[in-house]
């Protein structure tokens, strides 16, 4: 069966997540990939018309609240100790452009 | 017959003083050591536990407060970010990550006197019904070594179905509590959306993600639910508790006046002929106390997985982006820059299955096939809410297998994502709808265990539990 999805969709998928991928990963995720997107496809022959879409299953309504400052209690310490570069209390990142 | 009394027991010993807490945490690491081979958990809590238990202990002594579990040792999947020990969510994204917080359920199981023992193995972020996908190991059937434990709380399943803890936490995104308490002859309840706090577990599908504990009997899992339950500031999702709680319910004496409804559409296609006849035999059981069985059909249901692979994926692509490896999480040192740390970090601390997800995820939001999958799948998702409800006015339940399978063999689905996939067909409903859901042993079949399912209506987890219990009794 042929695939649904194609080698350069594949491609530009890992690209927009942010994922590389091995040739081997590549071949297995369009074979995959295709395989699960058939499957889902079987929605377009539900009827919805103008059906609304759900969200959420709570009903529930955005409530606003004071702007006010909670403490929780988190320790910035215990909060940056995952935090591979740091300066201080500041998130260091990588430069955004390599020098090339 | 677990080898642990019910937990309201247990409790009223430890109280007493006729066992002390530090006895029931050497009882739990005696099961432990004895059942490591199985591959149950990530980590264990040795020395905090016990350290606990010495606090407990003392308090008694003292004539303090010591809670509604005083004593009780848990065991929670390693997707509950814990104080105590690493939370990895099972993945090599996380192996190294200590949670700077604590998840709202686990702080109100350990106010009310509860110990956390240790840390169980999940499909990692909880993508799976097997535990194959955990970066780490596979959790043995504790009936059988050489099948799955379900999953993706299959280390819950099997930490309480080996006697390690009388309770364990799981989470239940598409049925990753009830198809491992099924696979492992325990209860597992998936409550509705919103009754307990998500703040502090893994986020995988928000819009479908909730939690709940595995244990030995309902009553139990009605206890730690109860505990657990009602709104916190640190989800704005929340619903309201039942006015009367959950564990208190006066036990049925027979199920006359009450209308259960078979969901005829779940059991024919691909449904193991013997699971069929058991689930039969239940539903047998149920009339004899004097319920009025109605077949319902429920015509989108044969839709609700394609549903569910749309949303969920959806969900876990835009849940997973925050893993950039810059706050928390794997990092690759050897990036030249910004966009090649991200790519670096995410492709080598993802697995297969979560970059798998990703990708379907990214794909069913993309412009272009927004409007053909994620909308549609939202709409239908509509469909199938409205549909429940109209079952529920018709009836108080609804019932159905768990699984379609008996727990199979390790590395029997591995080979095929599809496959796997299909074992959530009997559970994902609940989670698109929201509506509580049970999962309950129902004896053996070929020396494996099989469950039951249990559906409510939306909030309705008190008659759920209450029905749960009566149901239970007559597979004692």
């Amino acid at each position: 069966m042929a695939n649904t999805l194609s080698r350069d969709e594949i491609l530009k998928l890992a690209k927009l997540s942010r994922l590389i991928l091995s040739d081997k990963e590549v071949d297995e995720m369009q074979k995959e990939l295709s395989s699960i997107i058939d499957f889902v496809s079987k929605l377009s022959e539900a009827k919805v018309d103008n059906l609304e879409v759900s969200d959420q299953v709570t009903g529930l309504e955005s409530v606003l609240r004071e702007d006010n400052p909670t403490d929780y209690g988190y320790d910035i310490t215990e909060l940056m100790s995952n935090v591979p570069y740091s300066e201080g209390d500041y998130i260091k990142v990588p430069k955004m452009l390599s020098e090339s | 017959m677990s080898n642990w009394p019910s937990i309201d027991v247990l409790v009223k010993q430890v109280k007493s003083g006729q066992v002390s807490a530090k006895d029931l945490v050497d009882k739990a690491f005696s099961f432990i050591d004895k059942n490591r081979h199985f591959n149950v958990l990530i980590s264990e809590l040795k020395e905090q536990a016990y350290a606990r238990a010495t606090e407990i202990d003392n308090k008694i002594k003292n004539g303090q407060d010591v809670g509604r579990l005083a004593g009780i040792p848990f065991i929670a999947k390693d997707n509950f970010l814990t104080f105590d020990g690493y939370t990895t969510a099972g993945s090599n994204m996380l192996r190294n990550f200590k949670a700077p917080y604590q998840a709202t359920s686990i702080t109100r199981l350990l106010d009310e006197g509860a110990i956390l023992v240790g840390k169980a193995n999940l499909d990692a972020f909880a993508h799976g019904a097997s535990t194959e996908n955990s970066d780490f190991m596979i959790t043995k059937n504790p009936f059988n070594e050489t099948r799955v434990a379900g999953g993706s709380s299959g280390g819950s399943a099997a930490a309480v179905a080996l006697d390690m803890a009388p309770f364990s936490l799981g989470s239940d995104t598409g049925g990753s509590i009830r198809t491992p308490a099924s696979f492992c002859n325990v209860v597992g309840i998936k409550p509705s959306y919103g009754l307990v706090s998500r703040s502090g577990v893994v986020a995988m599908a928000s819009s479908l993600d909730v939690i709940g504990p595995l244990t030995n009997n309902v009553s139990d899992g009605a206890l730690i639910l109860d505990v657990m339950s009602g709104p916190d500031q640190l989800d704005s999702t929340m619903i309201e508790k039942d006015k009367d709680g959950y564990g208190n319910f006066e036990p049925l004496k027979d199920l006359k006046g009450v209308k259960i409804g078979v969901l005829n559409d779940l059991m024919n296609e691909g449904l193991n002929d013997k699971i069929k006849i058991r689930t039969q035999e239940v539903i047998d059981s149920l009339k004899k106390l004097g319920a009025e069985i109605v077949d319902i059909s429920i015509p989108s249901i044969d839709l609700s997985l394609a549903v569910y692979y749309i949303v969920c994926p959806a969900e876990v692509s835009s849940n997973l982006s925050r893993y950039d490896g810059i706050r928390y999480g794997h990092h690759d040192d050897s990036a030249v820059d910004l966009e090649d740390y991200y790519l670096k970090s995410r492709s080598e601390g993802f697995g297969a299955e979560a970059k798998r997800r990703i990708m379907i995820g990214t794909y069913v939001l993309s412009s272009g096939y927004y409007d053909a999958y994620y909308k549609k799948a939202q709409q239908v998702r509509t469909k199938l809410i409205n549909e429940f409800k109209q079952a529920f006015s018709a009836v108080d339940f609804l019932v159905s297998p768990v699984s379609p399978d008996l727990p199979f063999k390790i590395g029997e689905k591995t080979d095929d994502p599809l496959k796997m996939y299909l074992s959530d067909v009997m559970t994902v409903a609940a989670n698109l709808t929201g509506i509580p859901a049970i999962s309950l042993p129902v004896g053996m079949i070929d020396d494996l265990p099989v469950g039951f399912q249990i559906m409510a209506p939306f909030k309705a987890d008190r008659q759920l539990l209450q029905v749960s219990e009566i149901v239970e009794r007559q597979f004692k």
